[in-house]
């Protein structure tokens, strides 16, 4: 999952405060495991450096970091090339595939065509072990039946997920 | 964006059953020898796009043009004695005549076609071998096992060497080791004779068995090759 | 184990049956709710069961009846009969003493065209005379009381040479009470000239014994017998298949709810109760159908029989018997019926073939029949005396009846079975036949018997008429009147001749005194017939004739009888003039010529002494006959009305006979008509329920078909498929049938020894049988063509 990303995308909707940034993610993505504080300084230095974000101001007579970030045109467009880029499909990236979701959702992009572009994607690689599958020796087709079966499972989330699209989207964009 | 060589070509398809549309502005197009799945949430409008395919249904508006020829623009007749000699169909279930035996259902289409019941029947058996169900030959549809039936169905899709089969969820009813062999035997039989087949399926594993797959979503398609 | 445990496997307490009683009602009550509430079909078959048991029903119903009409009939016949019948004549027999309630009476009965017309002439001896019942006063001089159906034909065109003959004015109506049945023709003429003695009689009274009866002819007691067990059984046969119809989907779901943990009784329970909902709508269907015929029993009228309505009421005990075994009836065939399904219901389901039907008892049930038939009766065609007893011959033609019902599922089943190879339509047809033929057949097997009977009876009356027609045309009776009185008069037979003669009808007549003499030992008899020498000339060989003359007259051929006449009338010797008591005796003169009869119309000679007028006088005859033979005029319409009206003016109390060939005819093309239309009507109930189960297969199989269409089957094939599904039961079905119903009919008609005449009369009946199977086809094409749109492919 990429943190440095989300917290971008976060910023879509308008400049922030790490702090504030902390409280969106979590609320949003960080469920089980919040972020540390220093994750989000790291990441948004990184950013910052990287000259996707910059500093759009410093809140006065504040705590140790009050600075406010906003995003930069070349921060758009790296989030944009990350969420039409599919995920290689690979076992557990529902984690990944939920953020790119609700992202495309709450910055207005086609949480759709994001799907469809990773079933795309999921379905290529089912076809390499299909073909693979039936070349290949007993061994050969046990191996690849245990990949393709993760994969369908994956599939199976996208499938169910692009029907509720309409009552996610509701939901995080209250 | 119609790629060049397609044997079977739809273009913006509309088809409305009783106040509910079906498909709205659907395309479509394959090659000879192409496995295209057509996926998509049921009721979506996949076996609409595929009755229209094949020339069972016809859309309110489009056109389905095979091999140079207006499918839209045939008569009834016309169409059935296509569906006859160049198309072959496997659905779900429920296809096979209860009271045939195996070797007869397979026969079915040739006899259709005019061949004489002893030829037709030949025919049929080294179909039913090659898919590996020469054994159920002999018997009725309600004596054998559901993937030994799709497979006496597969045959009998395919026993008139169609250019296109046409498959509507052909494992819907099988367990998933059935479904694939199926599959398999389909894909590779149809690949063998150069048809094309057009699979619409829900199942991604089967799916999987494709060249190529479109979505079709609320009566339209995507292709995901050309989208976004 | 808890205490209810316990309880339970011990003997079976009242709380216990309570609560098993209380499991067989509901499921009783789940069968009735599947019958109730089976949707559009579920009510189409509901309406077939009803209408097919409702028929039955009131058939049965209405036949329980008789019994009771013909006692009633009986009764009121007993009731107008004159109470004494006493005869006046030469030999001093007393007749009844005049009262002031005694009615002189002389039976005027008459025919007109096909229909008999009864009626008395009455005269009062007194002042206070006894009425017959059903009139409230003597009627006058030249008045009449008719009934109500006589009164209409004389005002009608059709009556009008009727009311000539009978010129009397009408005073009123013969209330129902003096009536056998509302369309019978009868009438009381009053006169004031009827004196006792020449056919006249005298009564005190009304309600006696009326005219004895005959005992029954054997042939008849047959026919009779044959008939109603030809009609009866498969009215019988058709309320047990109408408990069946549709039965194809039912048994599938019971199948069902079999597999998913009925057992078997529970699933016989739910079975029954849906057999008892049907057959309690076809008896409600079947009182309803009764008590709107009963209505219409007066205005119908069958055979010269018709019915009050307030007669036909069914034995109490007949009615009660036939009210209970319907439902028991339907709920035994249900039950059996179950079998396959109770035994296999994954057969059923799943469409596999089930096990096949055992052969070897099939042929022995009409074979038994047929043997019981032709050997097992003491009846004896050339002895027509001797006694018959109905029973073996009901039960023959029972067994040979249901024998074919139990031949046609095996010889169709293996028939079909044997069917190979054939056009695809032919081929789908047959393969579904050989799956499951049942319901087919069951549908068939109930006409069956219906048109095995139909054609077995027309064989019977086509051979029983076309012996008697055989018979008349060798001898040409039927153009010829008899008209005669009993009582011998030389002014009688001269007013015939004359009278006769001028009416329109007659183109000769021959009237003549016929009565017998008598050797005066006693030992033998001949015949004498007196007339003048025209009318002898017309009956013997006589060539030269003078009033005075007389002669002996043979036959051709027959020494014996010649020798008979010889003996007794020996020329020159004395003969006794008749053969009673106190018979006068005369002398044949010696010159009396011995001359060849004539062969008469009967094909006979009237044989014996034949006498001028003026060789007898006839006052001398103590008894005797006086007889016009009335050649008809062939050219002239209702040339025998014209004679019957000449001769009433003569003497109504005329009688007048003939062999009533026209009214044979008659009835034996409404016998033909009505045995037709039964069987049509049936079959007709029965196409109805094939298309039923055409229509519930054609449904079932929806998805089957539009997949078919799919893959590019012409619509035509699977047209001919329905075509040669329907075919094949019913062509097999008739076949049987008719090889069944020619076999009883020939076995009846060799019982009766008559011989087989039309062995093609089954050919209508087949006729109806083809049109069957076109209007199934024809009426099954629609849905058809609406099963195979490729809506049927979709899944959603």
């Amino acid at each position: 999952m990429s943190i440095g990303h989300t917290l971008l995308a976060l910023l879509e909707s308008g400049p922030r405060h790490g702090y504030d940034l902390k409280r969106a993610f979590d609320e949003k993505f960080g469920h089980d495991r919040p972020l540390h504080y220093g994750q989000v300084y790291s990441t948004m230095s990184r950013l910052l450096k990287n000259g996707l974000v910059e500093v759009d101001g410093i809140e006065a007579g504040g705590g140790p970091d009050r600075k406010r970030y906003a995003i930069t045109e070349a921060g758009i467009t790296d989030v944009a090339t990350w969420l039409t880029q599919p995920e290689k499909p690979e076992p557990y990236l529902q984690s990944t595939l939920y953020t790119k979701v609700v992202i495309a959702l709450l910055t207005g992009r086609s949480a759709a065509a994001l799907l469809d572009t990773q079933r795309a994607e999921h379905l290529r690689l089912m076809r390499v072990l299909t073909d693979r599958k039936r070349r290949g020796d007993l061994a050969d087709q046990l191996i690849c039946d245990h990949a393709l079966f993760h994969l369908e499972a994956d599939l199976r989330w996208l499938e169910l997920t692009s029907t509720r699209l309409d009552r996610l989207a509701a939901e995080v964009r209250p | 964006m119609i790629p060049e060589g397609s044997l079977l070509i739809a273009e913006d398809l509309h088809k409305t059953y009783a106040h509910t549309p079906a498909l709205a502005g659907a395309c479509f197009s394959i090659h000879p020898g192409e496995v295209v799945a057509v996926l998509g949430p049921s009721g979506s409008g996949k076996s609409t796009l595929l009755h229209c395919l094949a020339g069972i249904v016809q859309p309110d508006a489009g056109r389905v043009r095979y091999a140079g020829r207006d499918l839209t623009a045939l008569s009834d007749a016309e169409r059935s004695a296509l569906r006859r000699t160049d198309f072959g169909f496997v659905f779900q279930f429920g296809q096979l005549v209860p009271e045939l035996s195996c070797t007869e259902n397979v026969a079915l289409p040739l006899r259709l076609a005019g061949i004489r019941r002893k030829a037709a029947e030949q025919v049929a058996m080294e179909w039913l071998e090659r898919l590996e169900v020469a054994d159920s030959g002999s018997k009725r549809p309600g004596e054998i096992s559901g993937g030994q039936g799709q497979r006496v169905a597969v045959a009998r899709a395919l026993v008139t060497s169609p250019r296109v089969v046409f498959a509507d969820e052909p494992t819907g009813a099988l367990d998933s080791y059935s479904g694939e062999r199926v599959m398999e035997l389909l894909t590779e039989a149809a690949r063998s004779s150069n048809a094309a087949v057009v699979l619409v399926t829900h199942e991604t594993r089967v799916a999987a068995y494709s060249d190529r797959e479109i979505v079709v979503r609320d009566g339209r398609t995507r292709d995901p090759d050309h989208s976004l | 184990m808890t205490l209810s445990d316990t309880r339970k496997a011990a003997s079976p307490t009242p709380q216990d049956s309570y609560v098993r009683i209380r499991s067989w009602l509901r499921d009783l009550a789940y069968g009735l709710r599947f019958a109730a509430f089976g949707g559009r079909e579920g009510w189409i078959r509901n309406a077939l069961t009803a209408a097919g048991v409702g028929l039955g029903v009131a058939l049965l119903l209405i036949a329980s009846s008789v019994p009771h009409i013909m006692d009633n009939r009986d009764r009121r016949a007993e009731a107008r009969a004159p109470s004494q019948q006493q005869y006046y004549g030469p030999d001093g027999e007393r007749p009844g003493e005049p009262s002031d309630t005694s009615v002189l009476w002389a039976d005027a009965s008459t025919e007109y065209r096909t229909d008999i017309v009864n009626g008395l002439i009455l005269r009062a001896d007194g002042a206070r005379p006894k009425l017959p019942p059903g009139v409230d006063r003597m009627p006058g001089a030249g008045e009449m009381f008719a009934s109500p159906a006589l009164a209409e034909l004389l005002a009608s065109d059709e009556g009008r040479l009727l009311a000539q003959r009978m010129d009397y004015r009408m005073i009123g109506a013969i209330g129902d009470t003096g009536l056998l049945d509302p369309g019978e023709y009868f009438f009381y003429a009053g006169s004031s000239t009827l004196t006792l003695g020449d056919g006249v009689w005298r009564t005190a009274s009304w309600g006696g014994p009326a005219a004895e009866s005959l005992p029954y002819d054997p042939v008849l007691i047959v026919v009779i017998t044959l008939a109603c067990v030809v009609l009866l059984v498969p009215v019988a046969v058709f309320i047990a298949t109408a408990a069946r119809f549709g039965g194809d989907r039912r048994d599938r779901r019971l199948a069902a709810l079999r597999l998913v943990g009925a057992d078997a009784w529970t699933t016989r329970r739910i079975a029954a109760g849906e057999a008892l909902f049907g057959s309690a709508l076809g008896l409600t269907v079947g009182l309803a159908v009764f008590a709107l015929a009963r209505l219409f029993a007066g205005s119908v009228r069958v055979w010269e029989l018709s019915a009050f309505p307030a007669d036909v009421v069914p034995l109490p005990r007949l009615a009660a018997a036939l009210l209970l075994a319907v439902p028991v009836t339907s709920v035994a065939v249900s039950l059996f019926a179950l079998r396959s399904v109770v035994v296999e219901p994954l057969g059923v389901v799943r469409n596999t073939a089930l096990r096949r039907r055992r052969f070897w008892w099939r042929p022995l049930v009409p074979l038994a029949g047929l043997l019981l038939l032709l050997n097992g009766n003491t009846f004896n065609s050339r002895d027509p005396s001797a006694e018959v007893s109905p029973f073996p011959i009901a039960a023959g033609a029972i067994l040979t009846l249901l024998g074919i019902t139990a031949m046609l599922p095996w010889v169709v089943e293996a028939l079909v079975g044997r069917l190979r190879g054939g056009p695809l339509s032919w081929q789908l047809a047959t393969r579904r036949l050989q799956l499951s033929s049942g319901a087919a057949t069951r549908a068939v097997s109930g006409i069956m018997v219906a048109v095995a009977g139909a054609i077995a009876l027309q064989m019977l009356f086509a051979g029983m008429h076309d012996s008697f027609n055989r018979t008349l045309f060798e001898n040409r009776v039927w153009d010829q009147l008899n008209v005669s009185s009993e009582y011998p008069s030389k002014a009688l037979a001269d007013r015939m001749t004359e009278e006769l003669g001028r009416s329109r009808g007659a183109k000769d007549v021959i009237a003549t005194i016929r009565t017998v003499v008598s050797h005066p030992n006693r030992e033998s008899t001949a015949g004498l017939t007196v007339g003048d020498c025209t009318a002898l000339r017309k009956l013997a060989e006589i060539t030269s004739c003078a009033d005075g003359d007389t002669f002996v007259v043979h036959a051709h051929e027959d020494r014996r009888q010649n020798d008979w006449i010889d003996t007794t009338a020996r020329k020159g010797g004395v003969v006794l003039l008749g053969d009673e008591e106190r018979a006068a005796p005369w002398t044949l003169p010696v010159r009396s010529p011995t001359v060849l009869g004539n062969k008469n119309a009967e094909g006979w000679e009237n044989t014996g002494v034949y006498a001028t007028f003026g060789a007898i006088d006839v006052r001398d005859l103590a008894s005797g006959m006086t007889l016009a033979l009335v050649p008809l005029n062939a050219g002239v319409p209702d040339a025998p009305e014209h004679i019957r009206n000449a001769a009433a003016g003569i003497d109504p109390a005329l009688r007048i006979w003939s062999v009533r060939m026209t009214e044979r005819d008659a009835r034996y093309e409404s016998l033909q008509t009505g045995l037709l239309a039964a069987a049509s009507a049936t079959l007709g109930l029965i196409a109805a329920s094939m298309l039923v189960s055409q229509i519930e297969q054609l449904r079932e199989r929806r998805r089957l078909l539009s997949a078919l269409v799919a893959f590019g089957t012409p619509r035509t094939v699977l047209a001919w498929s329905v075509l040669w599904q329907t075919a094949v039961p019913v062509v097999l079905g008739t076949v049987v049938a008719v090889a069944g119903g020619l076999a009883l009919g020939a076995a009846m008609l060799a019982l009766i020894g008559k011989e087989v005449t039309r062995w093609w009369i089954f050919l209508p009946v087949a006729g109806v049988g083809a049109g069957v199977i076109l209007l199934v086809t024809l009426v099954s094409l629609p849905p058809l063509w609406r099963m195979m749109r490729p809506e049927g492919l979709r899944t959603e």
